[in-house]
């Protein structure tokens, strides 16, 4: 007999026995004044089967794949998804060949979700291999204890020779002495995470952006529900399912202490360097153990060189900042990757928490398992309808997704198989877009553009008139169309929002020319000029903040010539 | 092929002062503007090859933009490398005829009368359009019946070596192959100066226009040639090159090493434009000029593209301004539509036609004799679409001078 959490609420109102209803037939089976009396529920607004908490990559996956096995599922996202450690990595398609030797479970892991992701995100990945070289300085031996611990975890990685390394990635360190090829790619996370909402809520879920988890809502030794605080409308409002699932990532830690459950968290900051253009166009990794900046991936227009690690406060989470000290780090480090990244514009530094789980006497981070962590707060902590899924990756994040959902079934008596390792997700299904309506203005570039970032949703993408297929940003080819979709349809609030949805602003010249722009087509979509106005401002901000500590040279020249844009002809201060 | 190499692009700031001095997009939306050709869709072609557009064939190769660009970005270059590099669109057999200037030269020299009226002829004009896309408004240079070569050859060669100068003249297939006139009064000038004229052995055409018709691989043989022939001349002669084309000289000093990757650095100083040449001797006092008395005119300087690029219409109007019976009217720097071959172009015409407008009316309503410039093509356009004459300034320097005084006056 299953524990009838379901509506336990009126349930209890009705003074009937709680135990005796079945959540998923919709009926009494055990009461004596109910029994076999088929109940039409009485489902209200605010009642779900289950409860997200966290708008990250984990979160967004787990909504989705609730949805898809037919629970009813509530995501919520204290700001916008993808704003934690979920947008601020490399946006590496890890092969795993990087944990092979360290951490071979996550090796594994890894490179099974790789695959999957290359079928059911085409949109959202670069298949381009990656290359792990050796320098002069490097250890050659290493290279054959990689080789062997890769190929254990199942990754392929082939020993090629330097002078062919060359010639496939010809802006490599010219002096390495070894490399092998392995599966990398990368991963766009912003791309990800809306693919998985937009499916999500096409299977039923309903998505809460900008809606903060103030306490969790206890009765007894059972977590009910959540009170959450609507950031834009500063209104609270409460939210009851038998299972809270607690996907906040560093965040969970506070969440989770919300009801006096200890999740111990390692928050360990990495900060990184995105340059102006691809410099190169496969992953270069240093052969060598995990160490500070020794990975460049090419991603979209750009590529991004990674990481440092240090441990911060909590408190830091919230306001991370990147230090003179790591840019020369990465810079120095990644020059011996690609000696062209000395010469390259940096458009802007950034740094993100991992969301590792601690472990004893590990002062940097490096070596805790980036293995996931599912933990079931009635079995470890004695508290029923609460769940913690966290550790992981990026690129794990679908399995992640698998084993919270697997848990959910399982306590609310769902007998439903996962489909995610199959079901494509929506902008990888179609090969093409297929659409009736194109401007012949269309620039080919720009239409490409569109479909390399929302795959076939692109189609829903407006390009009929000269308006239309107007460039707002014209570094990353973002129409005018592309941003009513974006605002129209996918949870946009703020010109940040639109950035990690379309690109907008991500380009060479970080929203000198767009912001503009975008921001007079949010304010005729939200109905207010001032509003609109006070988010261009804090989006320049948020621009300045990366750029500022990369602020030299070509990247000092642009930022400059947007002040005298903003300040002397826009008049902003 | 080093502009992606020095991430010359990324100096762009993206303040679009380039679109507005591109001609071409002013008067045809179908191409996407300097800025987006150039900077913005090399980030996006380093992605893959869909990013690349077609239409960057609509791109003039006037340079304009890089003379605009305050940031030093070599956006014409940009262009015409990601053209080489991406475009699908091969070179086809009206291609071949118009940047074979050389070959389809030679040949229509030896049958000059037969090709001139033919080519005139409004029904060849038609079969032309409609088979070869090249547009019936457009009337090819007449040829002469003698190359430039061969006159030199048999009146002029013997006498060089009595000069106490000399220089090499890069005559181009202009001269040689259609107006050996302009040849002539090079070599009528030159001589006066105290400079003994030599040919190269093997002079090839510069590539221009096998560069803008996507026969790279042709013009960087030619390429090749022509710098050897450069290096011998400078290095061993003690020659400086002099040529009378704007365009050619531009093509061999910078297209050079940017578009085709042929190094010319240890004699790109040496290679000079003839106007320049001769403004410099007199500007150091080597030369001097006797004008005739009676010689009176009312010139407007055209400035070419690339003499814009160059930076050198100074040369050729102080030049012109030195005549004392010369009125000299320098015309709003404003590109003609020509583009060497861009507008013998079906495709192109219409768009080649309002880019130069502008100019045009600019000429007609200028009152003058006839239009001085540096360059060939702008010369065609400017006698195909205006009432007006054009004389190149060398040409009217010939005109002008009293020959036999300043002959004596620099052999002093």
């Amino acid at each position: 007999m299953e524990k009838c959490i379901y509506f336990y609420f009126e349930i209890k109102q009705q003074n009937v026995a709680a135990e005796k209803y079945c959540p998923i037939k919709w009926q009494y089976l055990d009461c004596d004044k109910y029994k076999q009396t088929e109940m039409k529920p009485i489902r209200k607004e605010n009642e779900f089967d289950v409860i997200i908490v966290g708008g990250g990559i984990t979160g967004v996956g787990t909504a989705r794949d609730c949805a898809l096995r037919g629970l009813k599922a509530l995501l919520l996202e204290r700001f916008d998804f993808a704003t934690g450690a979920t947008g601020r990595n490399h946006g590496l398609l890890h092969s795993g060949a990087r944990y092979a030797v360290t951490d071979e479970e996550s090796a594994t892991e890894c490179i099974r979700e790789n695959m999957i992701l290359r079928r059911v995100a085409r949109h959202c990945v670069e298949e381009h291999d990656g290359l792990f070289i050796s320098l002069p300085e490097d250890d050659i031996n290493y290279q054959t204890t990689f080789v062997e611990a890769c190929r254990k975890a199942g990754i392929r990685a082939d020993v090629i020779d330097p002078r062919q390394a060359r010639i496939m990635e010809p802006s490599v360190n010219p002096a390495l002495i070894g490399a092998v090829r392995v599966p990398d790619g990368s991963v766009d996370p912003f791309r990800l995470s809306t693919a998985n909402v937009i499916d999500a809520r096409e299977h039923g879920a309903v998505v809460k952006t900008y809606s903060e988890v103030v306490s969790l809502i206890r009765d007894g030794q059972r977590i009910i529900g959540v009170t959450v605080f609507n950031h834009y409308t500063h209104q609270t409002e409460e939210f009851y399912a038998p299972l809270t699932i607690n996907a906040g990532g560093i965040w969970g830690h506070g969440i989770a202490a919300k009801v006096g459950i200890r999740v111990d968290m390692f928050p360990a900051k990495g900060s990184l360097l995105i340059f102006g253009h691809r410099v190169n166009n496969m992953v270069l990794n240093r052969c060598r153990k995990p160490a500070n900046a020794d990975i460049l991936v090419p991603g979209d227009t750009v590529c991004v060189i990674g990481t440092t690690s240090s441990r911060v406060p909590f408190e830091e989470c919230d306001h991370l900042s990147v230090t003179a000290d790591e840019v020369d780090l990465l810079l120095s480090e990644g020059m011996k990757l690609a000696p062209e990244l000395a010469t390259t514009r940096i458009l802007r530094a950034y740094a993100g928490v991992r969301p590792l789980v601690a472990a004893d006497n590990d002062p940097s981070g490096r070596n805790i398992s980036r293995g996931i962590v599912l933990m079931d707060h009635a079995t470890r902590d004695g508290v029923e309808g609460f769940a913690t899924i966290t550790g992981g990756k990026l690129m794990t994040y679908r399995l992640m997704a698998e084993w919270a959902t697997d848990l959910a079934c399982r306590k609310l008596g769902v007998d439903k198989k996962c489909t995610t390792m199959t079901e494509p997700l929506p902008g990888s299904r179609e090969e093409e877009v297929k659409t009736t309506a194109r401007h012949h203005d269309m620039k080919p570039h720009v239409e490409a553009s569109a479909f390399y970032r929302h795959g076939e949703r692109a189609a829903k993408i407006d390009a009929r008139n000269d308006l239309d297929t107007s460039l707002v940003c014209e570094c990353e080819g973002v129409t005018v169309g592309e941003i009513n979709y974006a605002v129209n349809e996918l949870h946009v609030h703020s010109l940040v929002d639109l950035r990690k949805r379309t690109r907008l602003g991500m380009g060479t010249c970080q929203a000198e020319m767009c912001a503009c722009r975008a921001a007079g087509i949010m304010g005729e979509a939200l109905g207010c000029g001032h509003k609109a106005q006070d988010d261009l401002r804090s989006f320049l901000n948020e621009r300045w903040k990366g750029v500022e500590p990369v602020a030299w040279g070509d990247t000092l020249r642009e930022s400059e010539y947007s002040q005298w844009v903003y300040n002397a002809v826009c008049g902003m201060e | 092929m080093n502009t992606t190499n020095d991430n010359n692009f990324e100096q762009c700031l993206k303040c679009s002062v380039c679109t507005v001095y591109c001609p071409v997009l002013e008067v045809n939306p179908l191409y996407p503007g300097p800025k987006q050709a150039g900077p913005d869709g090399e980030r996006l072609r380093l992605k893959g090859a869909a990013f690349y557009d077609e239409a960057l064939k609509y791109c003039l190769n006037c340079k304009r933009c890089e003379v605009a660009c305050p940031s030093g970005v070599k956006i014409g270059d940009i262009i015409q490398l990601a053209k080489i590099k991406y475009s699908k669109k091969k070179p086809g057999l009206r291609e071949n005829m118009l940047a074979n200037t050389d070959f389809m030269g030679s040949l229509a020299t030896k049958m000059a009368p037969v090709v001139n009226l033919s080519v005139g002829f409004k029904p060849v004009k038609m079969v032309m359009d409609s088979l070869f896309k090249i547009d019936a408004h457009r009337t090819f240079p007449s040829y002469a019946s003698q190359t430039f070569e061969k006159w030199f050859r048999k009146n002029a060669a013997s006498r060089q070596d009595e000069f106490p100068h000399h220089v090499t003249f890069f005559h181009g297939c202009y001269i040689n192959y259609n107006y050996p006139q302009l040849g002539k009064d090079m070599v009528k000038v030159l001589n006066a100066l105290g400079y003994g004229v030599h040919l190269m052995e093997n002079e090839k055409c510069c590539g221009v226009a096998l560069m803008s018709n996507g026969l790279i691989d042709k013009a960087k043989r030619q390429a090749e040639g022509n710098v050897e022939n450069i290096r011998r001349s400078v290095k061993v002669d003690r020659r400086e090159v002099i040529g009378a084309s704007s365009t050619c000289i531009f093509t061999m000093r910078d297209e050079y090493p940017h578009i085709l990757g042929v190094d010319n650095a240890d004699v790109r100083d040496s290679i000079n434009l003839a106007t320049r040449f001769i403004y410099r001797l007199l500007d150091e006092g080597r030369v001097q000029l006797r004008f005739k008395k009676d010689y009176k005119a009312a010139i407007a300087y055209h400035t070419p593209c690339h003499m814009e690029k160059l930076g050198w219409s100074i040369y050729s109007t102080s030049l012109l301004r030195m005549i004392p019976g010369v009125k000299l009217t320098v015309l709003e720097s404003h590109c003609c539509g020509i583009g060497g071959t861009y507008g013998f172009k079906k495709e192109n015409y219409a768009t080649s036609q309002a880019i130069g407008a502008p100019l045009f009316r600019q000429i007609e309503t200028s009152g003058v004799d006839f239009v001085s410039t540096d360059c060939e093509t702008c010369k065609w356009q400017i006698e195909m679409s205006t009432s007006l004459k054009v004389k190149h300034p060398i040409s009217v320097l010939a005109e002008a001078l009293d020959v036999e005084a300043t002959f004596r006056l620099n052999s002093r």
